[in-house]
């Protein structure tokens, strides 16, 4: 068991602990003598540690990768600050006593410090000094009574400070005077390293950079210290010393010029290395590049059940999967090494050695209880899917392995709506899972089958999509009856292997579909083709939209997206609570393949003459439209007269433009009223109907009328002066002049109508650009919030300091992924 | 019997330890995604355009002071229920700027006066008279003099020069109604007069006469906090949440939104997401040098001497161990017999199902053969140690 690291403490390094952490004394800027040797002394000190591979530390004795590293120091000739505490230094320097150090307030006159910052009393309470007006120039110069102070002063001055005092304001990370720098920490070169260029050079770190600047600016302060050089000479070294210093912590300080590199680019100091997100702390503490993963395009197949991936044969060569040799596994390992699925071996001494097809008898000869080997991935191992972005937790699910032949990932259809995935060539992430228990917890708990229903909304995440919906609404819509002989052909088609019940000659589609659901379900609902009467007849429905299920039969009503589909599908939402999850896995597989399947067998297909509409019909749309633009000219000439009745809290122009808007929609659905009447019959129909794509929208922009195009959600009106397009007359209010379209994509775009188009194209690409940004830092935001937050075994939430957020988790208990749309199963 | 009975009652219930901050705030921020950025809608039927989609919810999690699209639902008393009291009450919250009523100005340069001619037909729609708007003129060194629908104000001390500086001023001078309240709409919902207001100033609106206070209430938070209190601004945290998510078709349970709104507020006081709120008020050093502002975080924790109790997510993910969330608070415990092949008990992994899930891990591992099992107990244990260390 490997021991836990319960806290971490923050505190300042004091001088005697950077002594004391040191292995070396720092003396000289120079790194390499000239046969390319580390100097000793010098900042890249061999006992520093190591970063050659091959060489052992000076310090410690172990080889690269094992040290750690170790710490030097150097003495600087004279004090300097550390810029990372001047705002501590600043508020120290204000609240104690110039002369004998103390708090300039007694303890029981309860003052807090802040306040004691901010009204500095003038007097000390202890030994009565009068005190100076202290005033902090940023970045690094502090003034007492307009007078500069120099480090070494301060450094004097918070020597005076008890502890006593210090510990009354809070100040506990130890002695203040470590703030102003006498000896300074020069870091391990394992956090440094240099790099060796193809052409031999040597290229150092920015901190190593940084630290020769330090040290030979030390160096020749102090020589000019010791021959007794002007004052103005050292003061000028003595600032550049505190530039340098200041820059190694931080070099995007304002007021300070960044310390830059040869060739132009600001140096990264200490601070920079932490900061942001790749930074330290979120580029590699908290995100990490990973072994055991791989990446390619996604390809659908429908073939595959939803928690399995095809996964190409290259890949699953590559990735492996430790297995310890035991009495219970010698046999698999002894077969994986035989059949080449292996890739090493791992004896208990811990030599790795590379399985090939020269050494593999030998191998299989040694090979004992205690050796480890590497095993490649196989059929039904779990590994972790993903894909980004993942917003939310389905976008990481685990799926079973099947190795396929060609080179890309092979997914069930229906598993595309969690991870948001199409298929014009996205790419995702697969990971092997490398230890027992990882792999049973992918198994259990984010096994696809136990992620239908998402954890968002209490629904179903995973159902059938596009032509799946609608061939099983095909299926159930239609009259037809099936012998027996035709429903075995569609299920086999269809990879279903069910057997037909006894002495039943026919079939219809219903009680084809009713083949796959379970017994105990019993259900009624209306379909995505219902028509929204005023009073629902139900079973009686003309258009067979009233579902009813009973006792798994299929009595009324068509299956289709409401039941069935994705983010909706009431079936797959009701049978979660009844069945378990792999009975709701194979009923959507089956499900799928039924549907297309039958689509197979009866044939499916779209045209653009399924959109022409007879002429008198297309006559009465250019009436509506004609119409729509006649009101709106009538608005227009009311506003030009100014006898427009204004809206309440508008303007005219603004009435004017909401009026205009408002009857050109009018006008655009009324035609789409037209197009939903006297359309031919076609697949078109049958998508928009069972929900699979498409919209009555969509049908009429086609058909007959694209309508207006807006740019932030107002009529177009950008352009030329007082006109959108030199095609139009200045002051031109109309509707063609202002995005509106009145024909249909069918018909002929005029020029402009296009451009409207166009520009209403190209807000989409711009708003949703925006938009990701704009969301994705709430959702860091968020997510930080509140991912402290648990569930105790108790059911209310505290957060990590303990403090209760709700004594019952969303006030029910109950956890949406486990309801039916957040309702319990019944 | 009993067991299952057990279990079908509690199966919809939530796992404990489940990690359900990070589901919160997933399932509030990834239909976010799929929001529109334009800003403004007419919201349903009142007619006053207000801030909707993305940047609403982020105004709400940001837990801004000072809204996009301030507004107010205020109801009305049994008594005021027509159209016309209702028209009244609303008249009455309407700001009313001098602007508004003036329908010619001039500035007589001779005289050093402003003359504004007023609309008498709309201060007499408006219950005003010259009196009463020149008690409203309140600005000093200045002679309001007035007469019928004229209006005449000499300034004692301003010259030519700031002459327009003070009609600009006189024409933004507040006469009546609720400053801030630029739109008044009224309504009639579910069989009722509703008046809808842009601009909200829930303290003045409750003290017109004919408001019903039980019911009235506005779209800021802060301003909820204050006159009603902290339930009051959760519900409204909650409800504007709702409303906007719903508005854009996005469907999130509502359990999530409490969450949140329990968050912000179970402090007594509204505190925000962002860095200047909840992330920023944690205890832990390294969860909020994480976030943002790293520099400030590390620095002012060595100063005071802080320790990083590691008792948070983020903490323990950077120290490379086990989180206390999930399956990872609770530890295996089980008895490994020295010999591997000891008698192969069947595993009974019955009476755990309800318990834990963590508990299945037992049961696979090949090598491991717990015996004497007590997860539960151990389990129960750590927990309750656990919150004991926080507190210190």
């Amino acid at each position: 068991m490997v021991s836990r690291i319960k806290g971490i403490e923050f505190k300042m390094l004091d001088p005697e602990m950077i002594k004391s952490l040191a292995a070396v004394r720092i003396v000289t800027s120079d790194l390499y003598d000239v046969d390319g040797y580390p100097v000793e002394g010098g900042v890249m000190d061999p006992r520093l540690g190591v970063i050659d591979p091959g060489l052992h530390c000076r310090t410690c004795g172990s080889g690269i990768g094992d040290c750690p590293g170790h710490f030097g120091y150097l003495e600087l000739a004279k004090p300097v600050i550390n810029i990372l505490y001047t705002k501590a230094i600043y508020k120290l320097l204000k609240i104690t006593c110039s002369k004998c150090g103390r708090v300039l307030s007694k303890p029981e006159d309860n003052k807090k410090s802040k306040d004691l910052s901010r009204n500095p009393p003038g007097k000390c309470p202890y030994c009565g000094q009068e005190q100076g007006k202290i005033k902090f120039l940023k970045p690094n110069t502090f003034y007492e009574d307009k007078e500069e102070m120099s480090p070494e002063h301060i450094r004097e001055w918070f020597e005076r400070i008890p502890d006593d005092d210090l510990k009354r304001i809070n100040f506990k990370g130890g002695r203040p005077e470590s703030m102003i720098l006498t000896l300074f920490p020069v870091s391990p070169v394992t956090t440094r390293p240099s790099i060796t260029l193809e052409s031999g050079e040597k290229s150092e770190d920015d901190l190593t950079h940084k630290l020769v600047d330090i040290v030979r600016i030390n160096q020749s302060l102090r020589e000019n210290m010791d021959i007794g050089a002007p004052d103005f000479i050292i003061n000028d070294l003595w600032e550049l010393l505190q530039y340098h210093v200041t820059t190694y912590f931080d070099n995007e300080l304002t007021g300070i010029p960044q310390a830059r590199h040869r060739s132009g680019r600001p140096l990264k100091g200490m601070i920079q290395r932490m900061k942001g997100k790749e930074g330290r702390i979120r580029g590699n503490l908290l995100g990490k590049r990973v072994n055991f993963s791989a990446r390619t395009v996604i390809s659908p197949d429908p073939r595959i059940s939803i928690n399995e991936v095809g996964v190409p044969d290259i890949v699953a060569k590559e990735l492996t999967i430790e297995v310890p040799v035991t009495k219970l596994s010698m046999n698999e390992v002894k077969e994986a090494i035989k059949r080449d699925r292996a890739n090493y071996a791992k004896r208990p001494d811990g030599r790795r050695i590379k399985i090939s097809s020269e050494n593999k008898e030998e191998i299989l000869e040694n090979i004992a209880e205690g050796w480890v080997i590497d095993r490649q991935l196989k059929d039904g191992d779990m590994v972790l899917f993903n894909r980004q972005p993942s917003l939310h937790r389905p976008s990481i699910m685990a799926h079973k392995v099947r190795v396929m032949p060609h080179k890309t990932f092979r997914i069930s259809p229906q598993v595309c709506p969690p991870y948001n995935a199409d298929f014009d060539g996205d790419e995702m992430n697969l990971h092997a899972l490398q230890t027992e228990e990882a792999r049973v917890e992918a198994a259990e708990l984010i096994n696809v089958k136990n992620n239908l229903i998402s954890p968002r909304f209490g629904g179903p995440l995973i159902g059938l999509d596009l032509d799946q919906i609608s061939g099983v609404y095909l299926l159930t819509r239609s009259k037809k009856k099936f012998n027996r002989k035709e429903t075995s052909a569609i299920l086999s088609k269809a990879g279903i292997k069910i057997d037909l019940p006894d002495g039943v000659a026919e079939f219809t589609g219903k009680e084809i579909f009713s083949l796959l659901l379970p017994k105990e379900l019993n259900m009624e609902f209306k379909s995505t083709s219902c028509r929204q009467c005023d009073s629902c007849i139900k079973e009686k429905c003309e258009y067979d939209s009233w579902v009813k299920i009973k006792n798994g039969k299929l009595l009324t009503g068509t299956i289709d997206a409401a039941a069935v589909g994705a983010f909706k599908g009431k079936i797959i939402s009701r049978m979660h609570g009844l069945v378990d999850t792999d009975t709701i896995r194979k009923f959507i597989d089956n499900a799928g393949r039924l549907g297309v399947a039958f689509m197979g067998q009866r044939g499916f297909s779209i045209g653009i003459s399924d959109l022409d509409l007879k002429d008198d019909i297309m006559e009465q749309i250019g009436k509506r439209i004609v119409k729509a633009e006649k009101e709106s000219n009538a608005l227009i000439e009311k506003y030009n007269n100014k006898e427009l009745e204004i809206l309440p809290g508008m303007t005219a122009s603004e009435s004017l433009e909401t009026r205009i808007l408002n009857v050109l929609a009018e006008g655009l659905n009324s035609t789409s009223e037209i197009v939903k009447e006297h359309v031919k019959d076609s697949d078109f129909i049958v998508m928009v109907n069972s929900g699979s794509k498409g919209s009555l929208v969509n049908l009429t922009q086609m058909a007959a009328c694209v309508g207006q195009e807006a740019i932030l959600g107002q009529r177009i009106k950008r352009g030329y002066y007082n006109r959108t397009l030199p095609h139009f007359r200045q002051g031109d209010l109309s509707a063609a002049g202002h995005g509106f379209v009145r024909k249909g994509f069918k018909q002929e775009l005029s020029p402009t109508e296009l451009f409207w188009n166009i520009m209403n194209g190209r807000e989409g690409l711009m708003d949703k650009s925006l938009r990701t940004r704009k969301s994705g830092y709430m959702q860091r935001r968020l997510v930080n919030a509140l991912q402290d937050l648990r569930v105790t075994p108790s059911l209310a939430v505290k957060n990590s300091n303990g403090h209760i957020i709700q004594f019952v988790a969303g006030e029910d208990g109950v956890d949406p992924s486990k309801s039916e749309w957040g309702d319990v199963h019944e | 019997m009993c067991m299952n009975e057990q279990i079908s009652k509690t199966k919809h219930l939530y796992s404990p330890e489940e990690a359900i901050g990070v589901i919160a705030a997933q399932s509030l921020s990834e239909p976010a995604t799929q929001m529109t950025m334009r800003t403004y809608h007419f919201a349903g039927t009142a007619g006053i355009q207000v801030t909707l989609g993305l940047p609403r919810i982020i105004e709400i999690f940001d837990a801004r002071k000072e809204l996009a699209t301030p507004t107010m639902e205020v109801y009305l008393t049994k008594d005021y229920q027509s159209a016309g009291k209702a028209k009244k009450v609303a008249e009455n919250i309407k700001q009313v700027k001098l602007r508004d009523l003036v329908v010619s100005d001039v500035i007589d340069l001779t005289n050093l006066e402003i003359i504004a001619k007023l609309d008498s037909k709309m201060m007499k729609d408006l219950e005003l008279d010259i009196e009463k708007v020149k008690k409203a003129i309140k600005l000093k060194k200045v002679k309001v003099e007035g007469e019928g629908s004229e209006l005449r104000v000499a300034s004692t001390t301003i010259d030519v020069k700031n002459l327009h500086k003070l009609k600009y001023k006189l024409m933004e001078l507040h006469i009546k109604g609720i400053k801030g309240v630029s739109q008044v709409i009224v309504n009639k919902d579910r069989g009722e007069w509703v008046i809808n207001t842009l601009g909200s100033n829930l303290k003045k609106v409750l003290k017109i006469e004919g408001v019903d206070p039980y019911r009235t209430k506005c779209n800021n938070m802060f301003e909820m906090l204050d006159v009603f209190g902290v339930e009051a601004a959760r519900n409204t945290i909650i409800e504007q949440a709702k409303y906007t998510l719903d508005e854009q078709g996005l469907n999130v349970d509502i359990r999530y939104i409490m969450l949140l709104a329990d968050l912000m507020t179970f402090t007594g006081e509204i505190k925000a997401i962002g860095r200047y709120g909840i992330a920023g008020e944690k205890k832990s050093i390294l969860a909020r040098a994480a976030f943002e502002e790293t520099k400030k975080h590390l620095i002012s924790a060595s100063i005071r001497n802080d320790r990083d109790e590691l008792s948070g997510i983020v903490e323990n993910i950077m120290m490379n161990q086990v989180i206390p969330a999930g399956t990872g608070s609770f530890d295996l415990v089980g008895h490994i017999p020295k010999e591997p092949m000891a008698a192969a008990k069947p595993e009974t992994s019955k009476p755990k199902k309800s318990a834990e899930k963590e508990s299945k891990k037992v049961a696979k591992p090949k090598a491991v053969k717990a015996e004497k099992k007590v997860p539960a107990k151990k389990a129960a244990k750590a927990k309750k140690t656990a919150p004991k260390k926080t507190k210190k």
